[in-house]
This record gives structure tokens, sequence and C-alpha cells, in this order.
């Protein structure tokens, strides 16, 4: 591991002054915030990251559940997933959110990582991970190991001929089906940013995961009320049944009323470049009947613009019958 | 520092015959240590690119923990991983070192009693918490009855990764947790055991659970 100076910040403003003296933003910058340290440890002991300054922000107080006044949940950067699974408001309200977080690593994982350091976590992808190979996520301009080599959990939504890294999120998953905000504050003070926009395709530059401007320090995320009636699951298909990353996932928020299918938001993990959202399955959703013919459609829709990889392939079907089954089980809860 | 004894107690007949295993491979290891760390040194100087943020405390740091009830004070390296502290600072070593990134869970100890990996997590950070080991769970003369029941179970073949997987268990009592053994298995994934001891490993679980 490469040394570094560690720092623990009074309060909020003195954070986000430190951290914006790095020249890039969060990710692989030379100053990083540290909270559950699960991601930032084991790639710094990998020396993928490498920053001359570690910024502890576990005291800052930024670990609370809270009410906001339109009835939606507004939750600390801080609060460890465990938490957030277990929490009654989000067992009750967002029980896809609980589910996923559930469903990810291990109880001891769970009890360190943090709402905001699972926004930022990092592909799993081998080649990223490996300092002996090229990457354009790690080292633009180096090429991409992943597309000529071993790509089978990598993603098929959202790649580029730069980088196919999946991104490894559960809890991202049923955020982005939830509609989430995300509150940062900066250098130019405060500012909101919509789920859908704060993870960015990789495109020519896949070293930029989010848009994060150095300085950027995630302070909350919010959700909006719950939607009176509406059916949650988070279903993951993996290797193995338990403490693994997903082959494909899918997180369903579903309306049924009379026979049909009001309202639908859906989003995909382990098969997206970004915890993928699919506007094509939700309009295949609506008002059309709750049934498997429909649900067969929105996978459709969800997986028609997928690339499949040398060794990925599988993961189209296995997506689409995620999916498929994820909508058929909330709709018959 | 006079705390700063080594908690595990020294067979003496090992003392007798002068040094004892661990002792041994310290000294020995020590060698190898020294050497590598003073290639990595040179290396990540070499490559480090142009203007990373200049370290100012990056030398030794001063911190206080409280293991198994006891403070320590201590001189460390901020990359001093909690799981290192603990086994090379405070020579509490019952806390075993498995794969390093998280993904055995042989390092499983508590933090203000809830578990975690203690190899993902900088000593520096737990100033002030309550840090506890296997050592501080349970001795020889007093097992805790997690212990206890593992040893009645026979749930260890070669034991590497018994302390995670008794202390992962010791927090599962106090954790969510529904009453089937797929419950527990599904809670107790984060603890690998290459031996293969899950069967005798869930019976002491749901022992202690059922006794509890």
């Amino acid at each position: 591991m490469h040394k570094f100076e560690f720092v623990r910040p009074k309060d909020r403003a003195a954070a986000v002054t430190i951290a914006a003296q790095a020249k890039t933003a969060q990710q692989g910058a030379d100053i990083r915030f540290v909270a559950g340290g699960t991601t930032l440890l084991d790639l710094m002991k990998l020396n993928v990251e490498t920053p001359g300054r570690v910024v502890d922000i576990n005291r800052l107080p930024l670990d609370q559940i809270e009410a906001t006044p339109d009835g939606g949940l507004k939750i600390g950067a801080t609060v460890r997933n465990s938490d957030l699974a277990h929490h009654p408001a989000v067992q009750r309200d967002y029980a896809v959110l609980s589910q996923a977080l559930l469903s990810g690593a291990s109880a001891q994982l769970r009890n360190m990582a943090t709402t905001a350091g699972n926004l930022l976590q990092r592909t799993r992808c081998m080649y990223f991970r490996d300092t002996a190979m090229p990457c354009n996520k790690r080292e633009p301009g180096t090429g991409c190991s992943a597309i000529p080599g071993s790509n089978r959990g990598l993603a098929i939504l959202g790649t580029s001929e730069q980088c196919i890294a999946s991104n490894p999120s559960d809890m991202c998953v049923a955020l982005a089906a939830l509609e989430a905000t995300i509150h940062v504050e900066g250098a130019k003070g405060a500012r909101a940013i919509p789920f859908a926009d704060f993870h960015l395709l990789p495109g020519n530059t896949p070293q930029r995961e989010t848009i994060l401007e150095p300085g950027d320090l995630i302070t909350h995320v919010t959700l909006p009320a719950p939607v009176a009636g509406s059916k949650q699951v988070y279903l993951k298909l993996r290797d193995r049944a338990s403490y693994e990353f997903a082959l494909a996932s899918a997180a369903v928020v579903l309306l049924v009323a009379g026979g049909k299918v009001t309202r639908a938001r859906i989003a995909l993990g382990g098969v997206g470049t970004k915890p993928w959202r699919s506007l094509e399955a939700e309009a295949a959703l609506v008002d059309q009947a709750a049934d498997l013919a429909t649900y067969q459609k929105a996978a459709e829709a969800a997986l028609r613009g997928a690339k499949p990889q040398s060794e990925n392939g599988f993961k189209i079907d296995l997506a689409k019958r995620c999916l498929t089954y994820a909508l058929k089980t909330a709709a018959n809860a | 520092m006079s705390e700063q004894q080594p908690a595990i107690p020294q067979h003496p007949d090992l003392h007798r015959r002068g040094t004892s295993r661990r002792e041994f491979l310290t000294t020995a290891g020590g060698v190898g240590i020294v050497a590598a760390l003073n290639g990595r040194d040179l290396i990540a100087e070499n490559a480090a690119p142009g203007g990373a943020a200049a370290p100012g405390n990056a030398g030794m740091v001063p911190v206080t923990l409280k293991v198994n009830g006891k403070e320590h004070s201590l001189q460390l390296d901020p990359r001093t991983t909690l799981l290192d502290c603990l086994r090379e600072s405070i020579m509490l070593t019952g806390t075993k070192k498995g794969c390093d990134h998280g993904q055995c869970g042989a390092c499983t100890v508590h933090v203000n009693g809830r578990r975690v990996n203690s190899c993902l997590s900088l000593a520096l950070m737990h100033e002030g918490e309550e840090i506890t080991t296997i050592e501080g769970i349970g001795q020889p003369e007093a097992l805790h009855p997690m212990q206890a029941t593992f040893v009645a179970c026979d749930g260890y073949q070669c034991g590497y990764c018994t302390s995670g997987q008794i202390m992962s268990a010791v927090a599962l009592l106090k954790e969510p947790c529904g009453p089937s053994d797929a419950d527990v298995k599904e809670l107790m994934s984060g603890n690998i055991c290459r031996c293969g001891a899950y069967p005798n490993i869930l019976a002491a679980i749901q022992q202690v659970r059922q006794k509890a």
C-alpha cells in the first residue's frame, strides 16, 4: 500500500475544503474520503487506488435516517448498509431497497459499508483490479483487457469500445427504481442530483464514473414518498446462493389495478456499466394487462440494446428471465 | 509499554527450550518483511504520479485503542489495518489473516458490539471504540458458550477460520435472524471454511440459539 496522510476533518466544510484540493473527483483521486473502507482499503492494498491523503468522514454527523416533510426518507451518507436494510421505514415502505442491501456482500461487510460508499462502489472486473494488466478505467489509454479476455461477469448494456466493466452494486439498482436523489456538498455549495444522472456511461472516459467534482461530499440520499400499494421485489441471480455479485438482478416497483399495470419502475443490476434503469421496460408495462406476456415483452424491451461479449451472451436470456420472474412475483405478492 | 505484553500464554516447556514457534517465526519473518517493505517504498515513490498530496503525518501516528476493555497507546503507520494492529502491535494473534481482502471472514472482530472484517479497516479509524477479539469473549478456563459448543460439536478441522466463525456466530445471536438453518447459513456466508466444517458449525450455532 502506498503511503498516505490520515486526516479527520472537524466538520463537513473542512472535509470539502480538503477534498477540493484533489485533482480529480472521488474515485481514483489523490484525496479520498473513507467511510466503511470496504472498497477503498481493498483497492489500496492492490495499488489500484493510491490516495496521498485519506479523509475519515466517519465522525461527521451523517449517520441518521429521518422522515422528510414530503413523506419521503432522508438517509445519511454514513448510514451502514445493515442499519438501512433493517430500518422499520425501509422495510415497510421501500422493501426493494432492504432486499437489495441484504442480498449484497456479507453480514460483516454490511455492518461497515455505507450509503455513500455503496454509491461509489467500483467494478469487480479482474483487469481493473490487476495493475499488471492494461485497463482504460484504471489507466486511461492503455486498452481494455476484458473485451478480448475474461468477460463472463461483465456488462452487456451501456458498454463502449473502451470499457465493459459492470457496476457491482445491489443497493444502487434499488435506488434507481425508487428514483432516489443524491445530495452533495461541494466547493460551490450544495446541490441535488437525480439518481439517473449520477453515474456516467464509460464512453471514452471510463475512468470517470460519476458526475462528482473534486471536493464533492455526498451528505445524504433522499427517497420520494412511497407509492401507496406498490409491490416491490429485488431478485438477484448469481453463481452462489449467498455472498456473491449478481450475474443479473432486477428491482421492480409495480402498481397493479384492475388487472392492469398502472405504474412501473424497473432497474437491472449485474448487466449494466451503471445501475440500469429501464424506461423501455416501464413503457412496455404501463397500461398493459398484468400477465406473463406483458412481462416477457417488457424484458425483451429492457435487453433490446444488449451487446454480448465472448463469454457473457448468456446474460441476455438470464436478465430477461430475471426481470420476468421479478415482475410475476411482484404482481402476485 | 508494559500493557503490550503478548496475550497468548506461552507454554512453559517452550520457554525452557529457548524460542517459541511464534518467536522464531516473528524473528525469521522479520528479515523478509523489512526487505519487502523497503522494496515497496521505492516502488511507491518512483511510481507516485508527480504531486500526490504531500504526506504530512505519513510517518507514525499516536493512537489509543480500546481492545477487550484495555487501552493500548500505540504509534502506528496510517496504513496499518485494524487486523495487523491487533496481531502485530497488540500481539493478539487469535484473530487470523486469511485473504486480507474481506472475502473470507477469518479476521472478524467486534467493533462496538458489531462484527466487522478487521482487514478492511484502518486502525486509526477506531480510536475510542470498543474492540472485541476472540481473546475478549472467553479464555481456555472460562469459554464463551459459543466456544464451548464449537468444541462439543467439533465445529472445525484445521481451526484457522474458527476464531472468525465464532466471532461471527456470537454477533449473530443479537442480529435479526430467522429460526431456520437456511437463515443461519445466509448470515454466516461471510465466513469461509476451507475444511468444510459447515454442518458442525451450523449445529453449534443452532444449539446455542436454542439454549438462549
